[in-house]
């Protein structure tokens, strides 16, 4: 068991002409909580999207609970296992129910016996406090509710690192709130979670750490307290002028 | 020499079109198995299968079928196998539906939305399982409406086959016509027994185009 959830060196990522992260080095201790903001097209989403590989990268190494993504072999497929992640727009799979929704990967990729994933599956719909839905499909949810099948699903894979992606952006107000209250749960029970996102409300309440990025760099990172009361860097500045 | 067009003439005819229909299906099976193998090569992340199954598409499109058919038809015999009619024709209207049908289900799998591949892949399924279980039922809900319409298109391209010689519903008319000399009426008889298969069929694609749409507004 390494001490570190995440390593990232020097990592370089690029589409086409166009460099989306600039020599990023970033560690995360296993049970950190940490918050990723930044104006849109800074990079922030294709950091995290890198962990499990769903962004390709072009140089630099990333280790994940000890694993090196860029090793080859099944390594990507192992980090997968142990990364959940959470989507902007849900993605759940419009033609299962949110309870095949969250069976399917575990049956598939961990092998786990039916009566045993759907017992898992039915526990972690308790948890994100829906378990009456689970014989629905996901259009006849809720945003909110779409959102935290969506939790639930990445839960039932048992992973030891939760990745979210701008998870309340598609959300309307009145539903952001039963999202962060589900994420600020997980959050409580010692979850290694990294958050795109720009609720300054939840990066308060959980954060162990902010991170600010622009133009592909980590431009600032410090502790929530730090961070809100006396950003150092110009540009972050402005971004907390935007949007409080 | 000329005799009358009987009522035996119209079973010799309508008991043709089980050769048809076997032609067709033969040839859907197969284009279907064909047609998934090219769907996936395209949409694979190998530029070489990619280029491989376009070309395949490209040729097949662009040309007759009737040339096809003439194709593996004298091919056969060029690579040494026995002329056979059937034989032949169920290889290029295998071909043929492959490309076509391949192209169908290309794009009802780019339809299906990105971030469900994204999704299947951060949950670590395999290639296999996010195709079989997350893309492609998807897809086929999209591409069932104009498979069908292929369908139709298909049973009515079988009637080249007569021109190779494979006795299926053309070939008897024209068998008929050339003992009877009653063409409009033998190949009236032909046409009707097309639309009859057909018809049916045009309308099960509408229906299912017009239930996809709303299924898509709502």
């Amino acid at each position: 068991m390494t001490e570190h959830a995440i390593i990232m060196r020097a990592v370089n990522k690029f589409y086409g002409d166009f460099h989306a992260l600039v020599d990023i080095d970033l560690t995360v201790e296993r049970g950190e909580r940490i918050v990723i903001c930044g104006p849109s097209g800074s990079g922030k989403s294709t950091l995290i999207r890198t962990i499990n590989q769903l962004e390709p990268i072009q140089s630099g190494t990333i280790t994940v609970d000890g694993v090196e993504l860029t090793a080859g072999g099944d390594n990507v497929a192992k980090v997968r296992q142990d990364v959940g992640m959470v989507f902007q727009s849900f993605n759940l799979f419009p033609h299962m129910t949110v309870l095949e929704n969250c069976m399917l990967a575990p049956m598939k990729t961990r092998k786990t016996p039916r009566a045993e994933a759907e017992e898992t599956a039915r526990r972690y719909l308790e948890r994100v406090k829906i378990p009456e839905q689970a014989g629905k499909y996901p259009a006849q949810l809720s945003g909110g509710q779409q959102q935290r099948v969506a939790i639930a699903r990445a839960l039932c894979m048992k992973p030891r690192i939760m990745l979210f992606d701008e998870p309340t952006s598609a959300l309307d107000p009145e539903m952001v709130k039963e999202v962060l209250d589900t994420m600020i749960d997980l959050a409580r029970e010692g979850m290694t979670m990294l958050c795109v996102t720009h609720e300054m409300e939840f990066a308060r309440a959980v954060a162990d750490r902010v991170i600010f990025m622009d133009k592909g760099l980590i431009v600032e990172e410090n502790a929530p307290e730090a961070f809100f009361g006396s950003p150092k860097n110009e540009r972050l500045q402005n971004f907390l002028g935007q949007i409080a | 020499m000329i005799r009358e067009f009987s009522s035996a003439d119209i079973l010799f005819i309508v008991s043709a079109v089980r050769w048809t229909l076997i032609l067709s299906a033969i040839a859907f099976l197969g284009g279907a198995m064909g047609g998934l193998l090219i769907a996936l090569s395209r949409t694979s992340h190998s530029k070489a299968l990619r280029r491989m199954a376009a070309g395949f598409i490209q040729i097949f499109q662009g040309t007759p079928l009737l040339m096809q058919l003439f194709l593996v038809y004298f091919g056969l015999a060029v690579v040494g196998l026995p002329i056979n009619p059937l034989l032949a024709a169920a290889v290029a209207l295998t071909l043929h539906a492959s490309a076509y049908l391949g192209e169908i289900w290309r794009g009802a799998i780019e339809a299906v939305p990105s971030g469900q591949t994204e999704a299947a892949t951060a949950l670590s399924l395999s290639y296999p399982d996010r195709m079989r279980h997350v893309i492609l039922p998807q897809a086929m809900r999209v591409a069932t409406a104009p498979t069908v319409g292929f369908l139709v298109q298909l049973i009515k391209g079988t009637s080249l086959a007569s021109i190779i010689g494979f006795t299926e519903l053309t070939r008897a008319g024209q068998i008929i016509n050339n003992a009877t000399f009653k063409p409009f009426l033998v190949f009236g008889t032909v046409a009707i027994l097309y639309f009859i298969l057909c018809w049916p069929l045009s309308l099960l694609a509408r229906h299912m185009e017009a239930r996809m749409r709303r299924a898509i507004t709502r």
